[in-house]
């Protein structure tokens, strides 16, 4: 999951294959004479995930600093082994395996993200060795605790979300447009997000979230983008700040390292219970 | 007691030594880690027990370890793991315990794994019981919910391919399940006279038992067939004498054993089924559990997630050839509290109530973390209501509460 803090592609193999055609095209739309807003949110959208796409795989180890209004913090220890998958309304699988606190360890969570459809969900409980299937119903949970909620972490898919462009301007030092997204997926807890991508690269720098009730509930940072195989960015450093609660949490991502090889049987409900 | 950790022992050393023999571990390439829970509880016994041989002990001081050690080399792909667990409590001898739970090499390929000793597996979906769960043996002293298992020597291969995971065991040496002693709580009516158990196999506890196994995702079914061949790890209750007194003694069967596990994943609904058919134990008979759990994720607009389980256990067996079952016809309610917290607190209360007797079993457990390393547990077995007829009348007195606080390090 986690890795999904960045999108995740699919949605259009095509536009992996034409990478090139795809960027000409999302400049060629962006004076977007004869676009609707609505359209060229999509267009946004789908050009971020185009530059994510062809990365393969990916494993990172992230630390998860969970703190109250009282600023008293405690950290969870993550590893994190990603898988991409391409078509036939299959997104990406994700594997996370816990190591702090010491009384989760060797719990892992796995998750087959789908394009429309719900997603299957699995989690290895090491104290009985059970693997159990799970309901990914549960979107809008807490992640471990945390202000993430798992449709937070999980593959951003394009078609999870309905989107209209708002605006441009400028974010830091950075120029970025700002879309709407609406999740279409069921069970979300928020009613949509605000997004800010910078227009150099196509990175999400800020979201904000607003819930059920249409008030902002959080706002989601992210900084210290890196780039690996001289394409793909990953931000090392994301805040999640909660309006309503007071609380936050900070995800800080050690180095990826991208197509090292992970096998595809690893991410299986079979082998969930040989994980570590 | 002593022997089997004994020969628990000789298979780690031998396990051990197998990759060391293979020449596969290079020097100095691997990554040694470990870790450990350390465990203190008091088991609060509200009643005087039922029978005069008990010590009627009304709080239980107990301590366990159970550290963690593990080798990883060739890439991760090859890993040692060694999980001793031992037990010293107040009340009950035979419930201050060793055991090897894990002594095994773990080897891993792209579609195929293989795992050679002590190991501990896990099969099934259902809450209330677990039928198909049949690898390895209940450590019958650490509780009465049976989820507590003893390490099982095996050689297990499982290969994966699009037609689903395929497993197969190998098992040679049987263990046998534990029991309190008669004279402590939960200790039943008479002494089990588990130095003199016997087996239908002449080869005793030296059988070698089979199993094999089958799993695969359709969509929002996962599905498991297995099949299991040799001792029964359930002992049927021979009446016998000891020095001149009644005791029980063990009988372990050879048996077969066909097992279906299957779960139907809804929105918020899981929809659970394990159904055995078992030969060798009177008549063959068939068992099944079948229920749902629904979960009301963010309840009353909190963080916190609402579950409501409700199974319905049937058990066809032998009043007569087949060991003793409560679970005959039995209703299964229970409702499982998640707070989705920073301490992960989390309840879960229900009954298995016998349609027959009304014989209840009330389970409450109930946890939360403190701080990062620490956790407190409540653990309740209450036993309402138990008639005569019922098997639970062993028990009936010694109904129970487990307060527990566990390091982890």
């Amino acid at each position: 999951m986690p890795n999904a803090l960045h999108h995740k592609p699919r949605s259009s193999a095509m536009l992996a294959q034409f990478g090139l055609a795809a960027a000409i095209v999302a400049f060629s739309v962006l004076p977007a004479t004869a676009q609707t807003p609505e359209e060229k949110g999509r267009t946004i959208a789908e050009e971020v995930d185009s530059r994510d796409v062809g990365w393969g795989d990916s494993t990172t180890t992230l630390e998860m600093i969970l703190s109250n209004s009282q600023g008293e913090t405690s950290t969870r220890v993550l590893r994190s082994q990603n898988l991409e998958v391409n078509g036939d309304g299959l997104g990406d699988r994700s594997l996370t395996i816990f190591d702090r606190p010491r009384d989760v360890e060797g719990t892992a969570f796995l998750s087959h993200t789908k394009i429309t459809e719900a997603d299957d969900q699995w989690l290895y409980l090491p104290a009985l060795k059970r693997v159990k299937r799970i309901s990914s119903a549960n979107k809008s949970g807490p992640f471990m605790g945390s202000e993430f909620a798992y449709e937070d972490l999980l593959s951003q898919e394009v078609e999870k979300y309905t989107y209209r462009w708002l605006r441009d301007e400028p974010c830091g030092d950075l120029q970025c447009t700002v879309i709407e997204r609406f999740p279409v997926y069921e069970n979300s807890g928020y009613t949509r997000q605000e997004v800010w991508i910078d227009t150099g690269e196509y990175r999400i720098q800020k979201i904000d979230f607003y819930d059920r009730k249409e008030s902002l509930l959080k706002t989601l940072l992210y900084s210290d983008y890196r780039q690996y195989l001289g394409k793909y960015w990953r931000g090392h450093t994301l805040v999640m700040a909660n309006h309503q609660t007071g609380k936050g949490t900070t995800l800080k991502f050690a180095d990826y390292e991208f197509q090292i090889g992970v096998r595809e049987n690893d991410f299986t409900p079979d082998r969930l219970k040989r994980v570590r | 007691m002593s022997s089997v950790v004994r020969r628990q022992i000789g298979w780690a050393v031998a396990v051990a030594a197998v990759p060391l023999l293979a020449g596969t571990v290079p020097a100095g390439a691997g990554e040694l880690s470990w870790s450990a829970e350390v465990a203190s509880e008091v088991r609060v016994f509200p009643y005087r027990p039922a029978f005069p041989r008990q010590d009627n002990d009304a709080l239980v001081p107990s301590i366990s370890v159970e550290p963690e050690i593990v080798y990883e080399w060739n890439n991760r792909d090859d890993r040692f793991t060694f999980v001793p667990f031992a037990r010293l409590d107040a009340g009950d001898d035979a419930r201050s315990h060793l055991d090897v739970r894990e002594a095994n090499w773990l080897h891993l390929d792209d579609d195929w794994d293989l795992i050679v000793g002590v190991a501990k597996v896990y099969w099934g979906v259902t809450e209330s019981r677990h039928l198909v769960n049949i690898i390895n043996q209940t450590d019958g002293v650490e509780d009465v919910d049976e989820e507590d298992k003893l390490g099982q020597p095996m050689v297990n291969g499982n290969i994966n391919t699009d037609w689903g995971t395929f497993g197969a065991f190998v098992l040679p040496g049987f263990r046998e399940r534990t029991f309190p002693n008669a004279d402590a709580r939960l200790g039943g009516p008479l002494p089990i006279d588990d130095d003199n158990a016997t087996y239908d196999s002449g080869a005793e506890e030296r059988h070698v038992d089979f199993a094999a196994r089958w799993r695969k995702t359709f969509g929002d079914w996962d599905v498991g067939l297995s099949e299991f061949v040799g001792t029964s790890r359930e002992p049927r209750f021979i009446a016998g004498t000891r020095n001149g007194e009644s005791v029980l003694v063990p009988h372990y069967d050879q048996i077969d054993q066909t097992g279906l596990d299957l779960q139907f994943t809804g929105e918020a609904t899981l929809w659970k089924l394990e159904a055995v058919t078992r030969g060798g134990q009177g008549d063959r008979f068939f068992a099944a559990v079948g229920g749902l759990e629904h979960t009301f994720f963010g309840a009353f607009d909190t963080n916190a997630d609402i579950g409501l389980l409700a199974e319905y256990l049937y058990d066809g067996r032998d009043e007569v050839g087949a060991p003793a079952t409560s679970a005959d016809d039995d209703i299964f309610l229970a409702t499982r509290l998640t707070l989705n917290d920073e301490q992960d607190t989390a309840l879960l209360a229900g009954v298995i109530v016998d349609r027959d007797t009304q014989a209840t079993l009330l389970t409450i457990e109930a946890e939360r973390r403190l701080g990062d390393s620490w956790k407190l547990e409540l653990e309740s077995r209450l036993f309402l209501n138990v008639p005569s007829g019922d098997p639970l009348v062993a028990v009936r007195n010694d109904d129970f509460i487990t307060l527990r606080l566990t390091r982890y390090f």
